[in-house]
């Protein structure tokens, strides 16, 4: 990681911890080094720098966040963003002819010993929903790396932090909040894994809500 | 004298929440002690933050509450309901009305900092809100957001504000104001619950805050008031003067407290920190100051200053 890159991580961490207070809960797992896939709510453009300031720095630097190519190669900064400070993986979502399979770009991160950031809606929920449908993206991961935990991560109140359309976000309290890890089981269904997922997510989503 | 005595009861506070923790709890987590002891460390970091403040002069005391303000306001913002279309309107609140708010406190502007959250920023924001084009829970949307600026900005800014009241033979000796204000509120606090969990038996408001009595309030705003009138040599009162001063704070403090009970019960929370796991939130420790500061800062200013 170069200076520039390094400099602006910690700037991006603090400026985040200052607006959200990024507070990580770790209510069904520990903060351990396995590798893992950590699969999350998606409400705003900040998400993946709050999961990603909420880890402790030693997985921070072993931890990639999956993003949309169509967003974050737009232009220099964001490139600059997503690959040398938060060096994601950028997958192509509008699954033109010719371009690799975005399975494949991130089973391909895996097999380099890495752990992701998932939000397997797929796009930002701005509806009033809690939670979309999920994709199918998350199984196929799964199938062809089973090995790898599932974490399903919670994060409340980043949506309003930054709703979609806004420029600058306007300081609320957020906590991230990681759950029980799941993992495909052998011979699972495809709608059965799905369901499943998704109601570990919203399950962690009620058991954190205060009062 | 001063700087030892609050460094001696803090040494003490210290030694007691641990003789407790040691010998009752024998180590074990237990509810009542961790949160004593929760509260004596936050008083610790109180008394540096404000003792380095004071040390650093003007500057160093607006920026203090300053930051305090911010993380009040981030703390209420987080548990009122707001929608899409008041993002402006908080934009604003954070990033315009607060930094101009102390501004206006660091110029000396008395004449328009003591009206610009109450009419400008009040007039401004539903504007704001109404020009986002969503109607829905309008007034208590709006509502919500002055209330919280009042509360976590206006109010809180009065603190530093009382080091540039000119009272004349008190020059340079403003700062001692602030500790008064501040060290009888906060033991008020600190006194109530002690004597509540001493002697506490008839509950003031159980549909509020399970933990205020009748004997908590009485003992606390008694003791208080002692305090302050044994604090009288700091201040520019007399001994007498300065028991009715501490009167005043302690109980605008209390109802304070309670005022801001009921908006926690409201919105189904036990603390402002909700989010943070096991602290309070800045807003449990400033509750009592937000609504007594005003109040001592015009008091002060009417009677004693030119």
């Amino acid at each position: 990681m170069s200076v520039l890159a390094a400099g602006l991580a910690g700037l991006l961490t603090g400026f985040t911890r200052l607006l959200t207070g990024a507070t990580a809960r770790w209510i069904g797992c520990a903060p351990a080094g396995v590798q893992r896939i950590y699969f999350a709510n998606h409400t705003s453009h900040a998400d993946f720098v709050l999961i990603w300031a909420s880890l402790p720095p030693v997985l921070r630097r072993m931890t990639r966040p999956v993003a949309g190519a169509d967003y974050w190669e737009k232009d220099r900064v964001r490139r600059f963003i997503i690959h040398e400070v938060l060096r994601g993986v950028c997958i192509d979502r509008t699954r033109q002819a010719g371009s690799e399979d975005p399975i494949d770009v991130i089973v391909a991160a895996l097999n380099g010993g890495d752990s992701l950031i998932l939000f397997p809606e797929g796009t930002r929920n701005t509806t009033d929903e809690p939670l979309l449908p999920l994709k199918s993206g998350l199984f196929h991961v799964a199938s062809q790396r089973p090995d790898v935990e599932l974490v399903p991560v919670w994060m409340e109140n980043l949506g309003r932090v930054l709703p979609k359309g806004e420029a600058i976000p306007v300081p609320l309290l957020c906590s991230v909040n990681f759950g029980a890890p799941i993992r495909l089981a052998p011979g699972e269904d495809k709608a059965v894994f799905l369901d499943r997922s998704r109601r570990a997510l919203l399950d962690l989503a009620v058991s954190v809500r205060p009062g | 004298m001063l700087v030892a005595g609050i460094l001696g009861v803090l040494v003490f506070a210290s030694a007691v929440g641990l003789a407790l923790k040691l010998r009752i709890a024998r180590g074990a987590p237990h509810a009542v002690i961790d949160n004593l002891n929760a509260r004596i460390k936050a008083w610790w970091m109180m008394t540096a933050a404000i003792g380095l403040a004071l040390l650093a002069g003007k500057g160093g005391v607006i920026a203090l509450f300053a930051f305090a303000s911010f993380v009040a306001l981030r703390e209420y913002a987080t548990i009122t309901p707001t929608r899409h279309g008041d993002h402006r309107a908080l934009v604003v609140g954070f990033f315009l009305i607060l930094p101009l708010q102390y501004y206006l406190v660091w110029i000396e502007w008395y004449g328009l900092y003591s009206i610009f959250i109450p009419v400008y920023a009040f007039l401004t924001l539903p504007i704001l809100a109404a020009l986002s084009g969503d109607a829905r829970d309008y007034l208590s949307r709006t509502a919500g957001i002055q209330w919280g600026l009042m509360i976590t900005v206006f109010c809180i800014s009065h603190i530093p504000a009382l080091l540039m009241l000119d009272i004349p033979g008190y020059e340079g000796r403003n700062g001692f104001l602030l500790v008064f204000l501040i060290l009888v509120v906060q033991s008020s606090d600190v006194l109530q619950y002690v004597w509540g969990k001493l002697l506490g038996k008839r509950k003031i408001a159980p549909e509020l805050s399970p933990s205020k009595t009748v004997e908590g309030f009485l003992g606390g705003v008694a003791s208080a008031t002692a305090l302050g009138a044994a604090l009288w040599w700091i201040t520019p009162f007399s001994p007498g003067t300065a028991a009715l001063m501490s009167l005043v704070i302690a109980l605008m403090g209390f109802l304070g407290g309670l005022v801001m009970s009921a908006i926690k019960r409201d919105r189904g929370v036990k603390d402002w920190g909700a989010l943070i796991e096991g602290h309070g939130g800045v807003l449990d420790r400033l509750d009592s100051l937000c609504f007594s500061a005003p109040i001592f800062f015009h008091l002060v200013r009417y009677w004693w200053s030119l």
